[in-house]
Parts: structure tokens; C-alpha cells; sequence
């Protein structure tokens, strides 16, 4: 979650960094869908190398990059686990009385490949832009603004019930707050909790009538325009025609 | 001598919270081009409440806003006193959602329709009146209490409003930021204006006559 507020990724000055944040959502969207839909391992295993390609010329701290792929493989592990014991097919191993499948390790091989490619994508496309910015180029995509300005605001609440809770957490810390497994704990998280719901509540309808003190009539204007320059016309052609080459000639 | 121009006219105001007591009842108060208005009282005397009503964030139980001549009730009779009176509100954290400061200072003039060269002026211009050249691209969540407190006086003074309400400017703000608030308002004389504040020092530099708000009254001192 800090992670996800600080928005690590958005700052540096690589290519991506730099190009046009409509483009890279459309290259993102376009990767996912045909990452989505394909199923032989060939072009997959190609999309994964673009992917970290891209990862490479976003110029991101691979540790950090690691830490993401983490989270995501955490999900993988479960299907690791699950999917070559239940998927029909030729049993290659008997463990117990389980076999494991050659379709279901094949399954689960593609889905984790599936996964972190996209991950990765979104990271060095995505990541590389800070939150408003994206917004603003989900608006110039033509995003109904309903849409556009609920994820605006998601995100941003997200940010205040973040700073909500850091401060009511330290309220228990200085008063010698240790959380065990006793009741005391569990009612105090539960104040916790719902006060800090209370709070966001509250806080979101002061933030929304500061907005309309300010002229808010429901529409967000963009005080920097985007340039849709050259190298962003080149560098999104060049993505494209790579994505779609890795299907159409692997 | 030419009669001042009325710019607040509350008459009969009434206003309760829901299942809690009247704020205020069957208030009277007048507020004129040109005055600068200190508003003291205890805390939980309704000085937030009133400004609240004034700007249509609530709703009154009972009585009549009138504001510019014109009775206010609905939303629609609203945006436009929002777009003349500015309203700084008492936490800066309220104030500022844009990621960055550029952007939250020009989220005002955008919503009035100001082109976008015009908006950039402004933005340099209120930057450079307020003393925070160099804090464009600053975070806004990132910024010290004073520095959050001078961006949203910054964030208001955008809207290139005549009439401003401010909401405890000064709390909790060193004297130095104090002083340069001072000057701020007092290099305006075209301002008018009412100040909710605790600082009695504050006041006597700013304002011109201090109301005090006690028990559902308002009362010149």
C-alpha cells in the first residue's frame, strides 16, 4: 500500500518515463488483451522477454521490480499447487494416490508466465507515470468522466485512510498500546477500524465542499496539456508492432 | 455619503446539527464591501457553521441568506457566490488534494474557465505573492503544516476573489509565516473579508472591527 501512494516508480527520466501516458495505456491495454487471449507457449515466452525489455529501458531498481513480482507469484504458487493435481490428462507422475498432469503443469506454466508479463508491462509502462497524470490521459482517451474521476478519487482516499490510520495508530502507540491475543486488542482495533472509516467519511465530504468553494462543477481541467511528439508516435508504433509481431510470427 | 453595498445579509438565520441543540437561532448579520471583519467567540460558538451557510455547504433550519442582493437557497443560487467569495477552510488537508502544488493552486481558475495561459500567470503570480516561488512541483502531502497553510491561502487567493473568508489562518503557524500573512492581506486594500481567529494580536493588524459570537449571538465589540 505505501508503495502503491508513494508511486516509486513514476519518478526518473528514461524513455518511457517521458513518453506520452496516453500512448502507454494503449500499448499496456493492447499487451494485456493478446496476452490474455494466447495460448501457445512460443510468442508467450517472447511477450515475457519484451516485458522485461521494457523494464530495462524504464531503467527501474530491479530489487524493487523483484519485491512487486513477489506479491504477484504468491497468487502463481497457489495455482502451482493446485492446478496439476486437479487438470485432466496424461498423468506423467503418480504422488500418493494424486497424479500430476502434463496439461495441468502446462497450464500453470502459461498462467504464471501470463501474469508477471503483464505485471512487468504495467510496471514499466504504467508505474512510470504518477496517478494524475494517467487520469488526465484516461480523459483525453475519452473515459466517460464519471469513470475517470471515481478512480481519481479512489486512489486519492486511499492516500487520506493511509494517513488516517498512521495517525490513529500512533494515538495507541503513545499511550502504551501493545496489541496481544486478548479482547482488549480485538476492541481496540475494532475503534480503530471504524473510527477511521468515520474520519475518511468526514474527511472526504470536507475535501469534496473545499472542491466546490473552488469552482468544482464536476469537470477535472488539465493545467498541462500533453504534446504528442515524434519519438511518442515512434516508441508507440515500435511497441505495437513488436507485440503484434511476437503473435502473428512466433 | 455613498450607502456600502451589502455583501452578506443573514436575517432570521436559524441552524441546528441533526438531534443536537440550535446553533444559533434568528441571527442577525450584516457584512459590507470594504469591511474586514475579526470573528472571535468560544469554541463550538457555530464560527465555522456560519461560514459553512454562508458559502451554501449547509443548509439553514430557518431565515434567509441574502448574498450580492439575492436571496440563496438552492445549489445552482450558490456556485455563483462561490466563484465571488473565497472560503479557506480551517485544515489545510482539506484543502489540498492535487498531487502537486502547481495543480491544486490551478484547479480554481480551470473551474472558472480561465484559459490556460491565463492560468499559468496566475499560478506564477500567486506563487510569487505568497512567497512560495520554487514550490510548484512540490508534493502536496509532502509539505511541512505552514508551508500546507500558506498553499491553501494560496489555493483560495487563485480564484482572484474580492471577498474571502478565512477560517483560523494563523493557528499554529510560527511568527514569521504570521507576519507574512499580515502583509499579505494588509497590501490588498481592495479586499474584504471575515477572519475567524483566536489571535487577538492578529486581528487588531488585520481587521478593521472584531464581532463576537457567544451563545447564538453575534455582537460587535
Amino acid at each position: 500500500m505505501a508503495n502503491l501512494i508513494k508511486e516509486k516508480f513514476s519518478e526518473g527520466d528514461s524513455f518511457l518515463h517521458k513518453l506520452d501516458p496516453r500512448v502507454k495505456i494503449v500499448v499496456a491495454l493492447l499487451f494485456s488483451a493478446i496476452v490474455a487471449v494466447t495460448d501457445r507457449s512460443t510468442p508467450l515466452l517472447g511477450d515475457l522477454l519484451f516485458a522485461v525489455g521494457l523494464i530495462i529501458i524504464a531503467k527501474l531498481k530491479i530489487r524493487e521490480v523483484i519485491l512487486r513480482l513477489l506479491v504477484v507469484n504468491s497468487f502463481t504458487l497457489l495455482l502451482w499447487i493446485m492446478l496439476p493435481f486437479t487438470f485432466s490428462g496424461e498423468k506423467i507422475y503418480i504422488l500418493n494416490s494424486l497424479g500430476v498432469s502434463r496439461e495441468g503443469i502446462k497450464y500453470a506454466f502459461l498462467l504464471t508466465i501470463k501474469s508477471n508479463s503483464i505485471i512487468l508491462v504495467g510496471i514499466a509502462l504504467l508505474s512510470t507515470s504518477s496517478i494524475y497524470n494517467l487520469v488526465h490521459a484516461l480523459r483525453h482517451l475519452y473515459l466517460p468522466d464519471k469513470l475517470v474521476q471515481l478512480s481519481f478519487f479512489s486512489y486519492r482516499y486511499l492516500h487520506t485512510i493511509h494517513s488516517e490510520y498512521i495517525r490513529l495508530n500512533n494515538a495507541l502507540k503513545v499511550r502504551g498500546f501493545k496489541s496481544q491475543t486478548n479482547f482488549h486488542t480485538y476492541k481496540t482495533y475494532a475503534y480503530l477500524i471504524g473510527m477511521m472509516l468515520v474520519r475518511s467519511y468526514d474527511r472526504s465530504k470536507r475535501v469534496y465542499n473545499a472542491m466546490l468553494c473552488r469552482g468544482f462543477k464536476g469537470k477535472f481541467w488539465t493545467l498541462n496539456h500533453f504534446s504528442f511528439k515524434k519519438s511518442d508516435l515512434v516508441g508507440g508504433i515500435v511497441m505495437i508492432s513488436c507485440i503484434v509481431g511476437l503473435v502473428l510470427f512466433l | 455619503m455613498k450607502e456600502k453595498e451589502v455583501i452578506v445579509k443573514l436575517i432570521d438565520l436559524s441552524f441546528a446539527y441533526p438531534y443536537r441543540d440550535y446553533v444559533f437561532k434568528k441571527l442577525n448579520f450584516n457584512f459590507y464591501r470594504g469591511e474586514r471583519v475579526g470573528l472571535v467567540g468560544p469554541n463550538g460558538s457555530g464560527k465555522t457553521t456560519l461560514f459553512q451557510l454562508i458559502m451554501g455547504l449547509l443548509k439553514p433550519n430557518g431565515g434567509k441568506i441574502e448574498i450580492f442582493g439575492k436571496e440563496r437557497r438552492t445549489e445552482d443560487d450558490f456556485i455563483e457566490v462561490r466563484e465571488k467569495i473565497g472560503l479557506l477552510f480551517q485544515d489545510p488537508d482539506d484543502q489540498l488534494f492535487s498531487p502537486t502544488v502547481a495543480e491544486d493552486i490551478a484547479f480554481g481558475p480551470l473551474n472558472l474557465r480561465k484559459s490556460h495561459q491565463d492560468t499559468k500567470k496566475i499560478l506564477k503570480d500567486t506563487l510569487e505573492i505568497l512567497g512560495l516561488s520554487n514550490f510548484e512541483d512540490r508534493i502536496t502531502y509532502n509539505l511541512s503544516y505552514g508551508e500546507k497553510r500558506l498553499v491553501s491561502m494560496a489555493t483560495v487567493w487563485a480564484m482572484q476573489q474580492k471577498i474571502l473568508l478565512l477560517d483560523e489562518p494563523v493557528t499554529w503557524l510560527d511568527e514569521k509565516t504570521i507576519a507574512q500573512m499580515i502583509q499579505i492581506l494588509n497590501n490588498n486594500p481592495c479586499l474584504s473579508y471575515i477572519i475567524i481567529s483566536h489571535d487577538k494580536k492578529f486581528l487588531k493588524k488585520t481587521t478593521n472591527c472584531i464581532y463576537l459570537m457567544d451563545n447564538g449571538n453575534i455582537n460587535k465589540i
